[in-house]
């Protein structure tokens, strides 16, 4: 029975942190952690959750988790799989919670070894688009055009000039047995991901949008809606890779616009028409390429 | 007991495989690499029953480790050098979390300029990082800190990672006559890994958090005793390793002809057998010499130290390590301890076998000559080249 919010597990696991209003983040984990109960067992590197979850005496995980290093995700996952596989305990999942820089800078490496090694743990990068726990720093999923305190927007620079790095598609290469995208504003997706992930033996990687509110200067009611109009205007998608496949789990009937989703955060603010059509452009020619070779569901 | 003739490397895998550790996770780098290649093929033949993690580098081969001593399971990783500084952040990690991991290190120069040969900067440059530090001075001696390392890092008293440090090559890849220990010898003298300070499914628990400025000095504390306590728990690890084993070490210093000595050579590591010959060939002579050979850096045996120089009249530091613009490390330490007991004896620093070079018996008589003339200061052996 596929899950929704009428049958998710009501037990809470990341409870009493101090996340700032409308955290995208901290609602992946907490969501994930429902998904996945108490036998999982939660690495979350340096970054906002491991800041705002783990003050001592404050701890706010009533699953297992520890923090790593901040480049060491997914290579302390690969220690707690097998030393507890080690020692005869199967009933568990070792899941990791890892932000963009994280995991697409810094632990890019640790990952990419665990899923050669098809290490049997579960990935999830809570993609909030910058090194938000530090001050909204660029890291290499942030967007073109982006304004972030080390991507200014001036006269001379407009913001981020590079695009979001591809991590979907990187760990796909790998020929991982899953991995798949969601966002925090599908939230049914996003669930029965976790859960399907779960169930699937080997390195599982799922990417999820977690809009950060102070980062990208919106509403802190607007994390939900905001994660759902960045899939309704195609700068994201919701997507799986199995089997060798990739499959598109949805496909708007028509994109909402580019330049309204863009023009409601504070970060993209400063954009001039001209970037804003380049971002449409690349949109569309990834379009192009979904439309083309993956499976449309 | 097999008696077997094993390098520096094969011995210590010898005593790893008779530690019997759950998981080993490494990254291969010279002159570290025999020791996992051997534990690889114990795993292959069974001999070994453990996961071998192939990482992709040595951050996370202790990343690794730590992960699998966070699940209550007993961890080992091997390094040396450049991959001892690039899991460096690891170190203070694996430390102030008190998971007790051993990590064999091979002593080895460290970059720039290239270098693969040994001498001890890599490991004394992180003497500061909270691990137990040994150094073992032949490859029986390897095979027995193999065994005896995870006794004391247990230790519920104790807690704390263990780097057993082997010279690079010299130590490493020469062979000896070593006594491997049985299985059922070794069983009995190590008992399992059991601790408390662990994600446990039963107990869930939240590891490895932050503390702020109120709490942090406290942790800090109690992560230092547990390193002090480590001197109890060696002593007490040595006395049942010679019950069984019938080799008994001499905690965290070993003396050899201090005791009348006039003139001693503090050192340690592989070197320390060179010196022993020389001690006694000097002492045919009539010359009234010593050596003391320091086994354990960290902790660091203020008392024994004190307690060996006490009598002499000038005593001469000689290590394979340099702190920049100031002086030996272990000298640093050395003066430390006899200041502490108000000993006044002239001592001085010779830094040698940097990046591997040799250091000759001649070297080791010219240390005596010199600090019997009152020769103070630190000294580089081997400027000349050759």
């Amino acid at each position: 029975m596929a899950l929704n919010a009428k049958s998710l597990n009501e037990d809470e696991y990341f409870y009493g942190h101090k996340a700032c209003g409308g955290c995208g983040g901290s609602l992946a984990v907490r969501i994930a952690l429902k998904v996945l109960g108490e036998k999982a067992v939660a690495v979350l590197p340096a970054g906002c959750m491991s800041a705002v979850g783990f003050n001592f005496p404050q701890l706010c995980f009533s699953n297992n988790a520890i923090i790593s290093t901040f480049a060491g995700t997914a290579s302390m996952l690969a220690g707690i799989e097998a030393g507890l596989r080690a020692q005869g305990i199967t009933n568990f999942q070792a899941v990791g919670f890892a932000g963009d820089g994280g995991t697409a800078d810094i632990g890019l490496q640790a990952l990419s070894g665990a899923i050669d090694r098809n290490d049997n743990i579960l990935y999830i990068c809570y993609d909030n688009e910058a090194y938000m726990n530090t001050g909204i720093q660029k890291s290499s999923l942030t967007p073109f055009g982006a304004k972030t305190t080390t991507t200014p927007a001036g006269k001379n620079i407009h913001g981020n000039l590079r695009p979001k790095k591809n991590m979907f598609e990187i760990a796909a290469a790998h020929d991982i047995p899953y991995a798949a995208t969601a966002s925090v504003g599908y939230m049914n997706d996003f669930m029965n991901k976790i859960e399907k992930a779960s169930k699937i033996q080997g390195t599982k990687y799922i990417h999820v949008i977690a809009p950060c509110p102070t980062g990208w200067c919106v509403e802190t009611d607007s994390t939900v809606e905001i994660a759902k109009e960045v899939v309704d205007c195609g700068l994201w998608y919701l997507a799986e890779y199995e089997n060798g496949e990739y499959t598109l789990n949805y496909k708007p009937k028509k994109f909402t616009d580019v330049g309204e989703y863009l023009k409601k955060q504070g970060r993209f603010r400063h954009l001039s028409d001209n970037d804003i059509e380049i971002i449409k452009c690349s949109r569309d020619k990834k379009w192009e390429k979904i439309n083309q070779n993956w499976r449309i569901k | 007991m097999a008696r077997k003739f094993l390098s520096g490397n094969e011995a210590f895998a010898e005593g790893i495989r008779l530690a019997k550790p759950q998981v080993i996770s490494a990254y291969p780098i010279t002159p570290q690499t025999i020791v996992v290649e051997r534990l690889s093929e114990m795993v292959e033949d069974k001999s070994l029953k453990a996961e071998f993690i192939h990482v992709e580098s040595e951050h996370s081969a202790l990343s690794c480790a730590m992960g699998t001593s966070a699940v209550g399971a007993r961890a080992f990783t091997a390094t040396s050098s450049q991959g001892l500084l690039y899991m460096a952040e690891c170190l203070t990690y694996a430390s102030g979390g008190r998971f007790p991991i051993v990590m064999m290190n091979a002593n080895r120069s460290t970059a720039l300029p290239w270098n693969i040969y040994g001498d001890q900067r890599d490991s004394i440059s992180l003497l500061d990082s909270g691990w137990i530090q040994a150094y073992a001075e032949n490859a029986q001696e390897s095979l027995d800190l193999a065994l005896m390392s995870y006794y004391v890092a247990e230790d519920k008293r104790v807690s704390t990672p263990f780097m057993a440090n082997l010279d690079g090559f010299v130590l490493t890849h020469t062979y000896e006559v070593v006594d491997v220990p049985t299985k059922k010898q070794a069983d009995e003298f190590l008992p399992p890994f059991k601790t408390e300070n662990k994600l446990d499914l039963n107990n869930p628990k939240n590891l490895a958090f932050s503390a702020g400025p109120a709490q942090n000095t406290a942790f800090k504390y109690k992560e230092h005793i547990g390193l002090l306590n480590a001197k109890e728990v060696i002593g007490e690890a040595e006395e049942k390793f010679a019950k069984i084993f019938g080799r008994k070490y001499s905690g965290l210093t070993e003396e050899y002809r201090t005791d009348d000595a006039d003139y001693i050579i503090v050192t340690l590591g592989s070197i320390a057998g060179l010196v022993r010959e020389t001690v006694d060939k000097l002492r045919n002579d009539g010359k009234k010499v010593g050596l003391l050979r320091i086994r354990y850096l960290r902790p660091f045996p203020n008392e024994e130290i004190a307690g060996a120089l006490k009598n002499a009249k000038a005593a001469a530091v000689l290590e394979k390590d340099i702190s920049f613009g100031n002086e030996g490390t272990v000298y640093t330490n050395v003066n430390s301890a006899i200041k502490k007991q108000n000993i006044h004896i002239t001592t001085s620093n010779y830094i040698g076998g940097l990046g591997g070079k040799n250091i000759s018996e001649a070297e080791i008589e010219n240390i005596f000559g010199d600090i019997e003339s009152g020769k103070t200061g630190v000294t580089f052996l081997g400027l000349g080249g050759e």
